[in-house]
């Protein structure tokens, strides 16, 4: 290998430390407009009236839109399209926008909003599940699987009642998660405008391009030929970024409208409020053990408060429960999943989408069952891992699995033989364990088509341009891009140029979520680099009269290995095929592999291959404050295999650093205002001073082991490392903390006053626990049964009423096709 | 929601209108802008330095740290008008050139920047720590970046970056080393 598994500098590291990166708001054009959005004050309300006059006439004013322009509905699920760019006859949490005006300026845009006249009629408002699942009407959609419930989930992979009789423990803990938020540090933004030709290009800092693209098409009823989208590259994403946004469509429209282009930049505030963050979840676990501690079955359930639209719920929704099987064996398992609306800022994909919520309550429910075994934590998961090569209870086919040697790194590094249960009173660790995507097995929309393309065009100069819809967000697409393409053809990373995230010009990616760009592009790009190299070699054979198989390609030369002074120049050799076989272009596809789970629902949650890390986090907690600082972490992380060591130690920390910050204070919470001011849900802390985030006073020390078995479904073996990382840290927090003071804190963030309400309970002789008291009761539908492998199962559903869900088809296009 | 309200309506209009002399990265500009624009907008919207970003315009993320005669200052919450005649540095003018800063060099090498958006705030920031510490310990650089958040990188690779540049080994890119931020005359005025 020249190029994987070398630190590098990554290919776009020049233009980051020069300011020359452009982002959205960077983005000028000659006579641009800017637009402001108003949003409502009214979490849930409906909108009698709209008297746009005022500020239709205002100094520098060209364009006021409302929801009367915006008929099309959209939303980022065919099964969940709710959206409209304005609101048309109803807002639904404060900061859903009514109005939008154009102006001359960002100034002259704001001063009109404030003339806009709306009448509102306020209807009750819905802050929690649990008020959702009492509080019929009204309703804030008029679809879902039961009023102001969105979706609903029942499966049983096995008799999980019958496996629970003969355990010989039980264990039941319920847990609350708190939502919270991405706080990228770039705010999003979007610039549209009509080219020479007429046709529409929308910038935008986006995540996911080609779902944008789709989604504008039909908002717009666009042709969607006549429409590029260019993903700037994004000043953090997160999983922010991956919705197709209100903003973007209303400057699309505008810039058709106005014939100028148009520019918004959200604030900060409407940042918070355009959110799809962390879903807040309430938990509930049963655990049946034997007395070793080996599970025997599980049985899960989930409410979680989806906020005002669908966004990504509907697979949020099964993400809280789906990875729950493949880690550990599981041999039953029981999982139900409800998703409400309530009047608060959507809710939708943050780094590791639904499963950080369920990760934490088995881990630190692991480290309870631990405890009253007196089991080793470490032990209690090493005598039961998940075996590689296996298929889980719930039909997800695992294939490398490195958790084992992750765990004993942390437990080697740490000492955690020797000291925990052995630091002072204050002091503590705590280990836990997870697992990731590398790549969702399928795409939002049901399709065929492959998952992501790349393209090759090289030249007599010696150039090479790769061409991936791909999208930049920070994580080092890019220089994944650049690197595997520079590996095959034995060329320099810097000597590839790319266009990425251009709808026009490069093949469809489907974009940066769930981890899947590595190795899904990667796996692209070395089909197309393959097929490029074998041009080059065919001609380059013929000019050096070597045999073929003798070539090799390395430090941008193109000899035979036998003797490696007969050679061409890289460039020669472009120039030798380019003779031979004319104009040189190649093209490499990916699809992953089909899932074994064939029941309803089994859409999420299959991967081509699953990460695997493990933590060990130590913490301080001070007794008399409750404040809980922490000094070191220790994380090991099955990655298949490290292409840029400098790239995929960055995502490790920067999971770690996420991960502390859910784990210790980030909140995205909102507060019902008194009866004199409108009992309106408002968000607690919209602004980064308020939202508290770690800062470098309070990263700790962070020891990183990789773990590299190759698996055979990555790119020379890779695996994901975006969002991993982040999944052991806040259970590993929470146990760090019970072992340093004794106290449970059943919840996050753990805040100093949670922790100092537990050691107050257990000052007064109590559990020293903090955290829910129950789980509400959920009208849950009959049960899919879905028999597990080894019970004879076949990957279906075994009851008829699932049989005739089945019967559905499933591939067809359109609004209700898609597998989730 | 929307906070670009009544507050600045005073300074609106010709009258509004200031004359400033910016030297920004060792180029002299006069500029003509209105009164209420900070120095953040001045640079990107009036002179096309779009290198230094803006995260919260309310001096809560450090996005928008510049120096100002070589101390950094967050430019969201400083008016143009309080710059007149002072020495302003910016992400764009760290590089000699063609050839990046050591500082900058070890920021690319290093993993310090993943999506680069807060990235031009903490070099300026650094380089102000470099400039009057040349050889600072690691408690000292978590100190005087903790006011610029990073949400990609855990820090750690900012952290190194800087304690590399500080270093005697680490080489600037190409022959030309880096310039001081601010020349030397200027450096200390009417600081405390």
């Amino acid at each position: 290998m020249n190029v994987v598994g070398k630190a590098r500098r990554r290919v776009d590291g020049r233009a980051k430390v020069t300011g020359q990166t452009r982002f959205a708001d960077d983005l000028v054009l000659p006579r641009m407009l800017y637009a402001k959005l108003l949003r409502s004050p009214h979490p849930h309300a409906r909108i009698v009236a709209v008297d746009a006059a005022a500020a239709a006439a205002a100094p520098g004013v060209v364009l006021v839109l409302t929801g009367a322009d915006f008929p099309v509905a959209y939303g980022i699920m065919p099964v969940s399209q709710d959206e409209h760019a304005l609101c048309r006859d109803r807002v639904r949490y404060v900061g859903d926008p009514v109005a939008a005006v154009v102006a001359a300026s960002e100034r002259d845009a704001a001063d009109a909003l404030s003339l806009i006249k709306v009448a509102y009629e306020p209807l009750a408002t819905i802050a929690t599940p649990e008020e959702a699942l009492r509080t019929p009407e009204p309703r804030i959609h008029d679809y879902g699987e039961g009023p102001n419930v969105h979706r609903l989930a029942h499966f049983a992979f096995g008799d999980v009642d019958e496996a629970m009789a003969g355990a010989d423990r039980v264990f039941e803990d319920v847990a609350f998660y708190q939502g919270n938020t991405h706080l990228p540090l770039e705010q999003h933004a979007a610039v549209a405008a009509l080219d020479p030709d007429g046709r529409l290009t929308l910038w935008s800092s986006t995540q996911t391009p080609h779902y944008v693209h789709r989604e504008v098409a039909r908002a717009l009823d666009l042709a969607a030929q006549r429409l590029r989208v260019i993903a700037t590259p994004n000043g953090g994403g997160f999983g922010g970024k991956s919705d197709p946004f209100n903003h973007e469509i209303v400057v699309a429209k505008a810039a058709l409208l106005t014939g100028r282009p148009v520019k918004i930049t959200l604030t900060r505030e409407e940042v918070f409020y355009a959110h799809r963050g962390r879903h807040p979840v309430l938990m509930r676990l049963r655990t049946g053990v034997k007395r070793d501690g080996r599970i025997v079955a599980m049985d899960l359930e989930t409410l979680l408060d989806g906020g005002a639209y669908g966004s990504y719920g509907a697979a949020s929704t099964l993400y809280t429960g789906q990875l729950q099987t493949v880690t550990y064996q599981v041999p039953r398992y029981r999982f139900r999943a409800c998703r409400a609306f309530t009047n608060k800022p959507p809710c939708g994909p943050k780094r590791g989408h639904g499963t950080p919520q369920p990760r934490f309550l088995q881990e630190i429910q692991l480290d309870k069952i631990a405890v009253a075994l007196g089991r080793d934590p470490a032990d209690l998961r090493l005598q039961q891992l998940a075996p590689p090569d296996s298929l889980t209870a719930n039909w997800l086919r695992i294939g490398t699995m490195g958790l084992g040697a992750c765990i004993e790194h942390v437990v080697a590094g740490s000492h955690w033989r020797e000291r925990r249960g052995r630091l002072p009173r204050g002091r503590g660790l705590g280990l836990a364990c997870s697992s990731y995507l590398t790549g969702a097995g399928l795409p939002i929309y049901w399709n065929e088509m492959p998952h992501s393309g790349v393209q090759l065009q090289l030249d007599r100069s010696g150039r090479v341009t790769a061409f991936c819809g791909a999208t930049e967000i920070g994580q080092g697409s890019d220089d994944v891009l650049a690197a595997i393409v520079a590996e095959v053809l034995g060329i320099e990373p810097q000597d590839v140029r790319l266009v990425t995230g251009d709808t026009d010009l490069a093949p469809v990616d489907l974009g940066s979520y769930s981890s899947r760009v590595t190795l899904m592009m990667g796996n692209a790009a070395i089909q197309a680099a393959e097929r490029a190299k074998a041009l080059l070699a065919e001609a380059a054979a013929r000019r050096l009269q070597v045999p073929v198989e003798r070539l090799a390609f390395a430090g941008g030369r193109v000899f035979d290995v036998e003797r490696p002074e007969t050679g061409l120049t890289f460039q020669e050799a472009v120039v030798a095929a380019e003779t031979a076989h004319g104009t040189l272009g190649t093209t490499g596809s990916y699809r992953p592999p089909a899932s074994a789970a064939r029941y309803r629902g089994g859409g999420v949650g299959p991967s081509a291959a699953y990460s695997y890390s493990a933590a060990v986090v130590e913490v301080e907690v001070d007794l008399a404050t409750g404040w809980v600082r922490v000094p070191t972490v220790w994380i090991a992380h099955d990655i298949g295999r490290v292409l840029n060591p400098v790239l995929a130690r960055g995502q490790v920390e920067g999971g770690v650093y996420m991960g502390l910050g859910e784990a210790l204070m980030e909140e995205q919470a909102f507060r019902r205002l008194p009866a004199r001011l409108s009992r309106a849900v408002v968000h607690r802390t919209p602004s980064i001073l308020e939202y508290k985030s770690p800062t470098s006073l309070e990263m700790p020390d962070v020891v990183t082991y990789f773990v590299e078995e190759p698996d055979p479904a990555g790119p020379f073996g890779a695996k994901e490392v975006g969002q991993g990382p982040l999944l052991p840290i806040m259970p590993a927090v929470a146990n760090a903390v019970f072992d340093a003071v004794g106290v449970r804190v059943d919840e996050v963030p753990i805040t100093p006053d949670r922790v100092l309400a537990g050691l107050e309970a257990l000052a007064k002789g109590g559990p020293g626990r903090v955290g829910p008291a129950g789980f509400p009761a959920v009208p849950w539908p009959e049960a899919l049964i879905v028999p597990p492998p080894w019970e004879g199962g076949d990957g279906r559903a075994s009851n008829a009423r699932a049989a005739a869900r089945e019967a559905l088809p499933t591939h067809r296009s359109g609004t209700a096709g898609v597998r989730v | 929601m929307n906070g670009h309200g009544d507050a600045r309506k005073p300074g609106r209009g010709e009258s509004g209108r200031v004359r400033l002399a910016l030297s920004v990265n060792g180029e002299r500009h006069d500029v003509l802008v209105d009164g209420y624009k900070t120095l953040l907008e001045v640079l990107r919207e009036d002179l096309g330095l779009t290198g230094t970003k803006h995260g919260c315009e309310l001096g809560e993320c450090g996005a928008c740290a510049v120096l100002v005669d070589g101390r950094p200052v967050l430019s969201c919450l400083r008016l143009a008008v309080e710059c007149d005649g002072a020495a302003v540095t910016t992400v764009e003018g760290l590089a000699a050139g063609p050839a990046l800063s050591r500082l900058q060099a070890a920021f690319a090498d290093r993993g310090a920047a993943q999506c680069g958006y807060c990235t031009p705030g903490i070099l300026v920031t650094a380089q102000a720590l470099l400039d009057r510490h040349p050889h600072p310990t690691r408690a000292e650089i978590a100190e005087a970046i903790s006011g610029n958040l990073c949400r990609c990188t855990g820090y750690l690779q900012i952290l190194e970056a800087v304690e590399a540049a500080a270093s005697t080994d680490a080489a600037p890119e190409g022959r030309a080393g880096r310039r001081r931020a601010v020349p030397r005359a200027r450096r200390g005025t009417g600081q405390p």
